[in-house]
């Protein structure tokens, strides 16, 4: 896009929730974002600023382009205007594994996990592009091969014991429960060893108690791997404890941006999800 | 001592490519013995080079259907691009290289090779397309080959290699020239150098290639694809890279096989790589099971020898064969039936542990005493 310098700029201090992040340049810089399929509007001018490890919510009514914006940020789908600038670089026409290796991780809505594999074989597909172990080393079984499955071995294990799924390590991932599954995906995810991490909806499905635990678990992540997460999420007590910032779409713009405690009583917000008043 | 044996028993990837290749060894070592004991009929001698071939064959598209996941039915195209090639090289090297041994593994590589670059051409463009349509297009690939090969003449003389299609006057060969192929008629008078041995070792290759693969990152990458395309991507897999990369090992193997079995005779003709060598070969890896390499190998064994050790039967063996398919094909997907078979085989293996775990308590007691 001619219009939109690929250059990083600096962008204005606002947009920088944690103090940590300001002055910092932000790793994922998203400008006038836009796709159609045929004549339908799926998403358009779609801005976001995610400093290095924020944590931000992408919040709004069922059908408002929310999973579609994570797969433009992926590359599952190009985007019919605008750019987005993952760690200053533009991803436009980057095949999706190509997206991921530049460091942009996300686990699904429905979960999407390699159902007839172990749990550590999962994280270890994850870890993929950090295995350094060569197609001839692996096939003639060289100490190169040996050396690196070790090691990712390892690291696996630290990943599941890091999101509690220790004793689950060598379970076939199909036969998990549900809440046990999307900590994997988590876990698959975090494999990748991302500088973005996108959510989809990670407390579906999960009861008060998980959801909880959830809430701690994603702080965590922030906090120990000193990463940024956007996750895509309808319970709103999540939402609200634990993101910096919160962008509210409805058919497929922005409504509305701010802290958690502005978009409460934002009155597009509440149009949005609960609808107009009627005046009488 | 006992500890590293349980280490190396608990990993259960482990385990299945050690008992593959003990039961692939000790077989070989039976036959080897039965033969010696003067125990192999004739006919039965006759069919270990083609067992071989198939198990190779069945392995390498086990490697595509199973693990890669996707259906392809011209498998047997690329064992006739071996077969061919292997046949062609070890004639026009038989001057150069007289050892026979020496010669097959050259013809072997060199088949190997070209059913590669075959894999590579056709599977860039094919492997985009997914599900019947991969299926249809690999099918026309195999058709393509055979019909190639049935117009194919290749001839030797002095001077070298000659090639020609449609008839065998286009070859512009001297006097002395020797046709290796013959256009409908397939090869003609090749050396037959092929040995069991020699088939016993592509085996053990092949398991080694395959059974590597599968236990490394590449094999963790390749189901990963099968079992979620969209999820594989998503963690930075190339999706297209590594269904390539399955196919064309593959492919090289069967190329191999192929060489093996165009040089096991004097004369193979195209119509032995036709579609229903194809659907042969998948057979064994459905009903050995999908990814399942030692199923893969015990499935080919059995199939080929069934119609063989069922000729007293004369016309009704294959209906037999038909019906051994059909009672397999039950007996491996009725739950109930599935249920009885693990019943048994828990039993076998209780039964095992009990008498590994006396013989090593017996030893530990020794060496205390």
């Amino acid at each position: 896009m001619a219009e939109y310098s690929k250059k990083m700029v600096k962008v204005p201090t606002y947009s920088y929730l944690r103090e940590q992040d300001a002055d910092k340049l932000p790793v994922l810089d998203v400008r006038n974002l836009g796709i159609d399929f045929g004549g339908l509007t799926a998403v358009d001018s779609f801005n976001m600023t995610i400093g290095p490890t924020e944590i931000s919510g992408l919040i709004g009514p069922n059908g408002a382009g929310k999973t579609t914006i994570f797969n433009l940020l992926t590359s599952v789908y190009q985007p019919t205007r605008g750019s987005i600038l993952l760690g200053g670089i533009d991803t436009k026409g980057m095949s999706t594994h190509k997206v991921t290796r530049m460091g942009i991780a996300r686990t699904f809505q429905n979960i999407r996990l390699f159902t007839d594999m172990t749990a550590k074989d999962n994280v270890k597909v994850g870890m993929h592009k950090d295995i350094k172990c060569s197609f001839i080393s692996s096939l003639l079984r060289l100490p190169a091969y040996y050396k690196s499955e070790k090691a990712a071995d390892k690291k696996a294990m630290e990943l599941l014991e890091f999101m509690g799924l220790g004793d689950v390590a060598d379970m076939k991932a199909g036969s998990l429960p549900y809440g046990v599954q999307r900590r994997l995906e988590i876990a698959r995810a975090l494999a990748t060893n991302p500088s973005v991490l996108l959510l989809d909806e990670p407390a579906a499905g999960m009861n008060p108690s998980e959801t909880a635990e959830l809430t701690e678990q994603i702080r965590r992540i922030r906090d120990t791997f000193q990463i940024a997460i956007i996750l895509i999420e309808h319970d709103m007590n999540l939402v609200m404890n634990v993101c910096e910032g919160i962008v509210v779409v409805n058919y497929g713009r922005i409504i509305a941006k701010g802290t958690p405690e502005q978009i409460k009583d934002d009155p597009a917000v509440i149009e949005a999800y609960l609808g107009k008043k009627e005046d009488a | 001592m006992k500890n590293t044996i349980n280490s190396f028993w608990s990993n259960k990837a482990r385990r299945t490519s050690f008992v593959t290749y003990a039961v692939v060894i000790l077989a070989f070592i039976a036959v080897q013995v039965f033969d010696s004991m003067g125990m192999l009929s004739y006919a039965m001698r006759g069919q270990l080079i083609p067992i071989c071939v198939y198990i190779v064959l069945a392995i390498s598209l086990n490697l595509v259907v199973g693990i890669s996941g996707e259906l392809s039915l011209g498998h047997a195209g690329f064992m006739g691009v071996g077969a061919f090639v292997g046949a062609v090289a070890s004639t026009a090297l038989q001057s150069v290289i007289p050892d026979t041994s020496l010669r097959l593994v050259v013809a072997m590589v060199v088949g190997g090779i070209m059913a590669g670059i075959m894999g590579v051409v056709i599977g860039i463009p094919v492997l985009r397309l997914r599900g019947d349509y991969l299926a249809i297009v690999t099918l026309a690939f195999g058709e393509i080959i055979r019909n190639i090969a049935n117009n194919l003449y290749v001839g030797k003389d002095e001077a070298g290699l000659h090639f020609a299609l449609l008839n065998e006057d286009g070859l512009k060969m001297s006097e002395t020239g020797k046709l290796i192929m013959a256009g409908p008629r397939g090869t003609v008078s090749v050396s037959a150098i092929s040995t069991f041995m020699a088939g016993f070792v592509l085996i053990m290759i092949t398991l080694f290639v395959v059974l590597n693969l599968v236990n490394s990152k590449e094999g963790r990458a390749i189901k990963a694809i099968r079992d979620n395309r969209i999820a594989a991507e998503s963690v930075g897999i190339n999706v297209m890279s590594f269904k390539l990369k399955a196919f064309v090992v593959s492919a090289v193997l069967a190329g191999a096989a192929g060489a093996l079995y165009g040089l096991s005779m004097s004369n193979v003709s195209s119509v032995k790589f036709s579609f229903n060598t194809s659907i042969d070969i998948l057979v064994f890896v459905v009903l050995g099971g999908m990814g399942n390499i030692l199923g893969s190998v015990i499935a080919a064994t059995v199939l080929t020898l069934l119609p063989e050790l069922m000729r007293p039967l004369a016309d009704y063996r294959m209906i037999m064969y038909a019906i051994v398919l059909i009672v397999v094909m039950l007996c491996t997907w009725s739950p109930k039936i599935k249920g009885f078979i693990q019943v048994v085989t828990d039993g076998v293996k209780g039964w095992f542990k009990k008498l590994f775990r006396g013989l090593f308590v017996k030893k530990e007691v020794g060496t205390n005493g």
